[in-house]
């Protein structure tokens, strides 16, 4: 069994173990230990990775190749880079994270455990997929299930939500299959066969013309899920009425897919269309990034605060893809891992606190840092990881961005760079406008003197998601050097 | 006539046989114990689908007026298998229902003489074979749709089936004779060789493929679906959705693909008004609607859209995906109306809001139903979602781009409506939801081999690459 297709087949036995579970108890020792493994068998692939680098130069590794529909010459092929290697890790940390949030879920656990790790699949499926085919059945996997977990344990409007989240991404789903159609019948341009699978197509030339028509619908396709503007609207109402871990889950991981995709096909496979494209998406994700901002800024409930400050990084990300030099995509990749690790602490901190008040309108709460210290503490560290505070990942990675968008010298991209570093002082606004009004100042209501202590498992959520961020932002290199090698062809693919 | 060359009509013998081993059984089947015809039924019926997956030649019989080959033996055990699925599903309910009034014999006895016809049907090698086929399917589905005497809606389905079909199978004969006028023969292997674009055989060609239109209900003679389906007893309706359709498509494609080959400038520009029609017009009607039989002709309607797409490009690949999904299309949707059939059974509702958590009171049901709509749907891993894209895929492969687009336009609309039945069984909870009931064995046998079909026909590639390669038998 080789160890990429474990990342398929360990979920599914998880799944099969739930199936049988009787209880609530024996559903969540099953889900945390299926998850768990998934962290040791992602921590292992990161050592076996570099074992592997140091004496293979090839730009995928631990590949494995199986044909499955030979007619469309659509394989089963898995392989992983650095930078897949590290959303491996980045997806089974949050995964475990929401697993112990969801500790008291009481209202059909089992099915709720089943719909996450169902997600949890996709996710990695996605991550190491290197056929077209394969990635977009991973990617729809991915998605189906958050109508059924934002629709079952969600609050507020929460069947309007789910069904709005899971039209827009399958409609982006749709556009993207065009994309890939078209990749997919102009790979054999030079005279090879017709083909799916990535590494292969990036060695064809795909015509300029088919570039051209191609290069926006894929872009699209993979960047709703990334929250482009203007297609985010289906992330803030997505994340106001999922559950907890859903949120987690939501904006740590799933939403990495869209930069991921961007990067991996629309970007590698069309690279002439990218560059003739890149203007007009740069100018939407710039305004992703400051309405984003501007947006959290306005809002009182705690989610939509989160989900529009994700709105404005995941801008950063598409925005850094689309400057198309090594030190930025390098920023944008880190910038999804720390977005990825940031949002899904955020919103498990969120959780708990909704959890204790039962209110997330921050101008009903108050003084929380005096009644539970805890969870306030980690939420202003937090948000300063979120403003880009040195020794955080978040300062790593815009610090990436902003120095590799500042590499080109056109007027139009600099007045772009300007207009998006104008994020850092806005997010500094949010982030310290909550902290402000619901953790510092007098406790608002009575109630809340008595509120619970943290229990164990949350704890443990929590401090798993902390550890990378402090990792990252402490230590930057491992992680920078293991990215940096692997962007290495797709530059090579851009000149 | 050598007796050996009979064999090459197996299928037909022996399900004429089947026909009349129960029409003898009646005969001797006591009143007391009457409900042993279900069982001698579905038992005969069983072992004629297990037979048909017995090697065959082939060949050509009558002159050339009936052939058969590996493709078309393909197709007949599709339609075998489908059949055997619904016998499975609607053996409870002739019990229950029509027993009690009736022999219930007849249900039987019509529903095999419908598929005798489409065997004859899809086997034709000219026009009057291909027509008696096409009258001797439709006739006994008319009895059959008015067959719930006791139920007012359904003789007017009935009548509405015959007229519908009379005036749908009148326009097929007016355009097979201008056909005739104009080749002077009646068989397609002479047809193939003078058909030409004057107009005399165009009008006969459009006339025709209205009549077959008919019957796969593709926009703008779809108007019958809604109304007969929601009358007759579900187990026609679901006949009518899947194989009925299915057999439909088949013949179309043959003919299609070989005799009306050369006509393709014009057929493919046809084709492709009527796809975006009928795809939009089903969908944004299954949008608004509360019966769930309705709700299924419409997403049904839309569905037959798809399949022009492969229809449209006329070759091996477009052979292929369509055969494909229409057998991915007969799980499905058999699932569909199976849950539909059961909860009706027992509990007499039919509506989408009766439906509202049915989740929390009958799991299993709610989940068969989930699989059934994903996969109508198209979304993985279930095997709608590979027959869909497969069927894209060879319709960009002739570049039909802006059509592939309109198309998944509309499984995004579609993925809206199958959602919402999600909705009521998953999400909402009520407090009169349907009881937990237990099936009987005959319909969790049907359910079963419907999801297990839907599960493994799209992960298993094999059975794709079979019909793949069986599909280079039309060039």
């Amino acid at each position: 069994m080789d160890i990429l297709s474990l990342f398929i087949i360990v979920p599914v036995a998880t799944i099969v173990a739930l199936l049988f579970s009787k209880n609530l108890r024996q559903a969540r020792i099953i889900a945390m230990s299926g998850s768990l493994l998934q962290l040791g068998m992602a921590i292992n692939l990161v050592f076996a990775y570099l074992k592997e680098r140091a004496v293979s130069d090839d730009i995928m590794v631990f590949t494995k190749d199986v044909v499955w529909f030979q007619p469309f010459n659509i394989h089963y092929s898995i392989g992983v880079d650095g930078i897949s290697v590290a959303l491996l890790l980045l997806t089974s940390i949050v995964v475990l994270a929401g697993v112990f949030i969801s500790w008291k879920i009481f209202d059909l656990p089992k099915e709720f455990f089943i719909s996450l790790i169902v997600l949890s699949i996709g996710v990695y499926g996605f991550f190491i997929s290197l056929d077209l085919f394969t990635m977009f059945v991973f990617f729809e996997v991915a998605v189906i299930p958050m109508y059924l977990l934002i629709g079952i344990w969600g609050s507020g409007p929460r069947e309007f939500s789910a069904m709005k989240l899971t039209l827009m991404l399958m409609g982006a789903s749709a556009v993207l299959l065009i994309g890939i159609l078209g990749i997919y019948f102009n790979s054999g341009a030079d005279g090879g066969v017709l083909s799916f699978n990535i590494l292969e197509i990036a060695k064809a030339n795909i015509p300029i013309e088919a570039q051209r028509l191609f290069f926006p619908l894929t872009f699209v396709g993979f960047a709703v899920i990334g929250a482009l503007f203007p297609f985010h609207t289906w992330s803030p109402d997505g994340h106001a009425s999922a559950p907890t871990a859903v949120s987690m889950l939501h904006a740590g991981v799933l939403m990495k897919l869209g930069g991921y995709g961007v990067f991996r096909v629309a970007m590698y496979l069309l690279p002439e269309g990218a560059k003739e494209w890149s203007w007009i998406f740069i100018i939407l994700s710039v305004i992703g990034v400051v309405y984003g901002a501007f947006s959290a800024i306005k809002q009182t409930d705690l989610k939509y605060i989160n989900a529009y400050s994700s709105v404005s990084h995941l801008g950063l990300v598409l925005f850094a893809l689309l400057m198309l030099n090594k030190t930025a995509w390098n920023g944008a990749i880190i910038q999804s891992l720390s977005h990825g690790f940031m949002t899904a602490l955020f919103f498990a901190l969120i959780g708990m606190i909704y959890e204790r008040t039962h209110t997330r309108n921050i101008t009903e709460l108050g003084g929380l840092l005096k009644v539970i210290p805890f969870i306030s503490t980690i939420y202003v560290i937090a948000g300063l990881a979120s403003l880009g505070l040195p020794g955080f990942s978040g300062f790593v990675a815009e610090m990436n961005i902003f120095v590799g968008a500042f590499q080109d010298e056109s007027l139009f991209i600099r007045i772009a760079t300007i207009l998006s570093v104008t994020v850092i002082v806005i997010t500094a606004v949010y982030i310290l406008r909550v902290v402000g009004i619901m953790l510092m100042g007098p406790v608002r209501n009575e109630s809340f003197l008595k509120l619970n202590k943290v229990t164990w498992f949350e704890k443990l959520g929590i401090l798993l998601l902390l550890l990378p961020i402090v990792g990252i932002g402490v230590a930057p290199l491992w992680i920078s050097d293991m990215i940096l090698e692997s962007l290495q062809p797709f530059i090579q693919g851009l000149l | 006539m050598d007796l050996s060359n009979i064999l090459l009509m197996r299928f037909e013998v022996i399900l004429l046989v089947v026909i009349l081993l129960l029409i003898v059984g009646e005969i001797f089947i006591s009143q007391a114990k009457k409900d042993a015809v279900i069982h001698l039924s579905i038992f005969l019926f069983g072992l004629h689908t297990a037979i048909g997956f017995l090697n065959l030649e082939e060949g050509r019989l009558f002159g050339g007026m009936f052939h058969t080959n590996a493709m078309i033996e393909l197709f007949k055990n599709i339609l075998n298998i489908g059949v055997l699925i619904l016998l499975l599903q609607s053996g409870d309910w002739v019990k229950e229902k029509i027993m009690k009034n009736s022999r219930g014999t007849e249900f039987f006895i019509l529903l095999f003489s419908s598929l005798l016809g489409m065997y004859f049907m899809i086997s034709s090698g000219d026009f009057l074979m291909f027509y008696l086929g096409l009258e001797l399917s439709t006739l006994p589905v008319a009895a059959l749709a008015a067959y719930e005497t006791t139920k007012r809606i359904s003789s007017e389905s009935g009548i509405k089936l015959i007229l519908s079909a009379a005036m749908a199978s009148g326009t097929a004969l007016m355009g097979i004779s201008f056909l005739y006028a104009t080749s002077g023969s009646i068989y397609f292997n002479d047809i193939i060789l003078t058909v030409g674009a004057n107009n005399l055989t165009l009008l006969g060609f459009v006339l025709f493929i209205a009549g077959l239109a008919f019957k796969i209900s593709l926009v703008p003679f779809h108007f019958w679906t809604a109304d007969v389906y929601e009358g007759a007893p579900i187990a026609i309706a679901s006949y009518l959705s899947v194989i009925s359709k299915g057999a439909a498509v088949f013949i179309l494609m043959i003919l299609l693909f070989t005799v009306f080959k050369p006509l393709m400038e014009i057929w493919d520009k046809l084709l492709y008004g009527i796809a975006v029609a009928t795809m939009f017009l089903g969908n944004l009607f299954a949008l608004r609607q509360q019966n769930m039989k309705r709700f299924l002709a419409y997403s049904s309607i839309a569905q037959a859209g798809f399949i022009l797409l492969g229809l449209m490009i006329g070759n091996q690949l477009g052979a292929a995906t369509v055969m494909y999904f229409v057998l991915i299309y007969i799980f499905s949707n058999l699932a569909a109306f199976g849950v539909v059939q059961a909860i009706s059974l027992q509990t007499g509702k039919e509506l989408m809001g009766d439906y509202e958590g049915l989740y929390r009171t009958n799991p299993n049901l709610s989940l068969i139903m989930m699989l059934a709509l994903f996969s109508l749907a198209g979304i993985p891993p279930v095997a709608g979602f590979f027959g869909k894209f497969f069927l894209f895929t060879a319709a960009a492969s002739e570049g039909y781009y802006f059509l592939v687009f309109l198309a998944v336009f509309n499984v995004t609309i579609s993925l809206y409506y199958y959602l919402l039945v999600v909705r009521a069984m998953f999400l909402r909870k009520s407090n009169n939801a349907i009881p937990y009931f237990e099936n009987k064995i005959y319909m969790r046998l049907g359910l079963l081999i419907a999801v297990i079909g839907i599960l493994v026909l799209g992960i298993y590639s094999p059975v794709y690459e079979y019909i793949y390669e069986l599909s280079a038998n039309l060039q």
